[in-house]
């Protein structure tokens, strides 16, 4: 028996043993999902009890070393390990952007005394993140940002408006890009720091979207001051560490474009559209949508494992993020829209009667997926960058 | 699933695969052969080659004097003849041909036939295609009547790839009608009433029509079992279609690197062209469905090796895959040649004519997403 099968036994019964009853299934509600933090509420105190029974054993974030609240796994391990969780159709204990994006920046990045400050906090799902890098003014051109940072004493002194923050709201602490140089290129004068959304000057104001929710905020800073020591990277060095994160961000938005734990297409083609006499979907155009569909995810899920075998045979990793954010969200929104067009009339609903609380969810899905080629860089600047970086061609 | 990377020998394979097929001209030497307008339509010293060098033998056990490698390693070889176009038949003459024979085939004909086969003296060509099949492995009209100690086989087939110049054929004919009533018969090449006519194609491969008019053979020319044709038929066209698959990731990794190039150096309006933005989305475009389709390839030639339960989707996806990108590559690396491209004294057009008869071998990306969708139940 091969180590990693050995493995998938303990996490097996580890899951089995430690996974409440009741969030088993529910791998599909949104709710289930725990970010942490100190003022955001579980909806389900399970997902609570979940978590904390996930960080005791390092498994919330099994990949981290075990100093920092890990596991030390492997990516294999890892893998198996969430295929354990996925088995039983649960959330994994915890998601969010201290998980996905600050986490592994810092283990990168990070002093000692930084990691050994922040991540642990992550782990255990006791502090929040949101992320601070668009501005009204910069979008796709980040690099011209303006908020500024000044330094008084131990102290940065920071001035200005964030866009787009997700969950600001909901966040305890931010890691955001400012301008410590205006007067070299545009990239060298910008520096990576964390700051505590507690501290004095900080201004959270949510924005409605199209889907009538309000996951991004705008935020606003006016004199916040946070020490020097919460630099990650170097002084005006922070350009380097935002691109080594937004490749982690596109490797999380991209990651939406594979299959899991989600509706079956294939089935609810067969509900909303029926099926003829040979058992086949009752409307070709859909039934070669899907098909299309399905086959992109499989193609788009192999081209994933096929990275992630090569990093394990230790190829370099290169700039695949954007192939992946590019795809995965390309995907995921085609997907959307086919799922519209599966329910037709009935995916018309907002709220009230005459529509099936997973037809409500459909719709506003369907309206939110449409950031997807918008937020972490739009697919415009995604293809600019394999462009540039892989395919070498001249500005 | 093995992990989807090259191993050291794998690497070593592929190297010297594409070694061998610059060395000798590369695309130069289809256009050379082409304008020669040889029915034969490749080089037996090539072929030689690499019979020496056991390709060949590739995909055939060792104890029939084969290298006993698989499908990951076969892709390897057909991608290296992919890039440099060249049209040595080892698709139909070795993994079809020559794999139906090692699958269906009985002791002793695989005795007369695979050491030859595998040393290059002896070459097999599977006809199969009639004119009216399309893609379907059972529509055939080519007909065996049961006549005294053997057979009478009477039919037309067409676009037999390899055919000019094959010692033997394998010919599936009807013995009966319906699913059960396919017969595949191993016939060699000198046999009585059979003619080859050499076709003139796109892609100027060899390709050729066999007529059978009351072709007599043995009982012991039945390949299988009387009337069970269509299930090894069916394993043969899997392995061919991924070596295919094959041909084609290096078909457009060669037009996508050569039009690159171009977008790098051609100037206009002051600038190089690859500056401009509308260029440089389609490019980055086609790099993704490249990339999807390399994978999509070892993951069906690692299935297929791995005996796996979705070996069949996962052919039928990269199939469909690998056609679809295809064509998008080599049009696009025709557009943004320009009038250049239309050319035939340039090379680009002609990987955009071998593109199409890749498109088409073992079915398109339509016939693909059906059979998947089938397979699959929806």
């Amino acid at each position: 028996m091969s180590d990693l099968s050995v493995f998938r036994e303990e996490a097996r019964a580890w899951v089995e043993g430690n996974a409440p009853e009741f969030l088993r299934g529910k791998a599909a509600d949104p709710n289930a999902w725990a970010a942490g933090g100190r003022k955001a509420p579980f909806v389900y105190p399970e997902s609570r009890d979940w978590l904390l029974a996930a960080a005791d054993r390092g498994f919330s974030v099994p990949t981290w070393p075990e100093e920092y609240g890990g596991a030390g796994l492997s990516r294999d391990e890892a893998a198996v390990l969430h295929e354990e969780i996925g088995r039983l159709a649960l959330p994994l204990p915890l998601t969010g952007f201290g998980y996905s994006m600050i986490g592994p920046t810092l283990l990168d990045h990070g002093t000692e005394g930084q990691k050994a400050e922040h991540l642990p906090k992550i782990a255990r799902g006791e502090i929040r993140w949101c992320q601070g890098y668009s501005e009204p003014n910069a979008g796709s051109d980040l690099a011209s940002l303006a908020t500024s940072a000044v330094r008084d004493g131990d102290f940065y002194v920071i001035n200005g408006q964030k866009i787009w923050t997700s969950g600001a709201d909901q966040a305890d602490w931010i890691f955001m890009l400012v301008r410590t140089n205006p007067d070299v290129k545009k990239q060298r004068g910008i520096t990576f720091i964390l700051v505590d959304m507690a501290s004095p000057g900080v201004e959270v104001r949510p924005i409605r979207l199209i889907s009538g929710a309000s996951p991004f905020c705008e935020t606003f800073f006016h004199d916040v001051r946070t020490p020097v020591h919460q630099v990650i990277g170097e002084v005006n060095g922070g350009w380097t560490v935002a691109k080594a994160l937004l490749g982690h961000e596109r490797t999380s938005i991209g990651g939406m474009g594979r299959g899991g734990a989600r509706t079956s297409l294939p089935d609810l083609a067969r509900d909303y559209v029926g099926v003829d006499e040979l058992g086949r979907i009752d409307d070709p155009t859909i039934r070669e949508r899907v098909t299309q569909c399905e086959m992109d995810a499989m193609s788009y899920g192999l081209t994933i494992r096929r990275h992630g075998d090569g990093l394990e045979a230790g190829h370099k990793p290169g700039p695949e993020s954007s192939m992946f954010k590019y795809y995965g969200t390309e995907l995921n929104m085609r997907r959307e829209e086919l799922m519209l067009s599966i329910r037709g009339p009935q995916a018309l609903g907002w709220e009230g009667e005459g529509f099936e609380p997973a037809e409500l969810t459909q719709t506003r899905n369907w309206l939110r997926s449409r950031a997807n080629s918008i937020e972490g860089g739009t697919s415009e600047i995604q293809l600019n960058i394999i462009a540039k970086r892989v395919l070498g061609l001249p500005d | 699933m093995a992990p989807l990377v090259l191993t050291a020998p794998q690497n070593m394979l592929a190297r010297t695969a594409g070694e061998l097929v610059s060395k000798h001209g590369g695309v130069d030497r289809q256009r050379r052969l082409r304008d020669e307008g040889a029915d034969l339509g490749y080089s037996p010293e090539v072929w030689a080659e690499m019979a020496d060098l056991g390709w060949l033998g590739i995909p055939f056990a060792e104890e029939h004097g084969g290298l006993g490698m698989g499908m990951a390693e076969t892709v390897l070889i057909t991608e290296a003849m992919g890039r440099g176009l060249a049209p040595e038949p080892f698709v139909s003459a070795v993994v079809f041909g020559g794999g139906l024979l090692a699958d269906a085939g009985n002791a002793e004909q695989r005795a007369a036939w695979l050491p030859r086969l595998i040393d290059g003296e002896k070459r097999l060509a599977p006809a199969l295609l009639e004119a009216g099949s399309r893609y379907g492995l059972d529509k055939v009209e080519t007909g065996a009547q049961a006549n005294g100690d053997g057979w009478s086989l009477s039919g037309e087939k067409v676009q037999v790839v390899g055919g000019v110049g094959a010692d033997g054929f394998v010919i599936g004919a009807r013995t009966e009608g319906g699913a059960d009533g396919l017969t595949l018969f191993l016939v060699p090449a000198a046999a009585d009433g059979l003619k080859v006519v050499a076709q003139q194609r796109v892609d100027s491969r060899n390709s050729a029509i066999v007529r059978l008019d009351g072709v007599h053979v043995a009982t012991g020319a039945v390949l299988g079992d009387v009337g069970g044709g269509l299930e090894p038929l069916g394993r043969a066209v899997d392995r061919a279609t991924v070596a295919v698959c094959g041909e084609m990731l290096g078909v457009m990794t060669e037009a996508f690197e050569r039009t690159i190039e171009y977008l790098k150096s051609r100037s206009q309006f002051g600038v190089l062209i690859g500056t401009f933005q509308a260029l440089k989305h389609r490019a980055a475009k086609m790099f993704i469905e490249i990339e999807l389709s390399r994978s999509t390839v070892m993951a069906a030639a690692r299935a297929l090796d791995e005996n796996s339960d979705d070996a069949e989707l996962q052919v039928s996806n990269a199939k469909a895959r690998c056609s679809d990108a295809l064509i998008l590559v080599t049009n696009e690396a025709l557009q943004m040649h320009g009038g250049i491209g239309m050319t035939d004294e340039h090379d680009i057009g002609l990987f955009m004519k071998r593109a199409r008869a890749l498109e088409f071998a073992f079915g398109d990306a339509a016939f693909h997403r059906q059979r998947f969708a089938r397979l699959r139940g929806f």
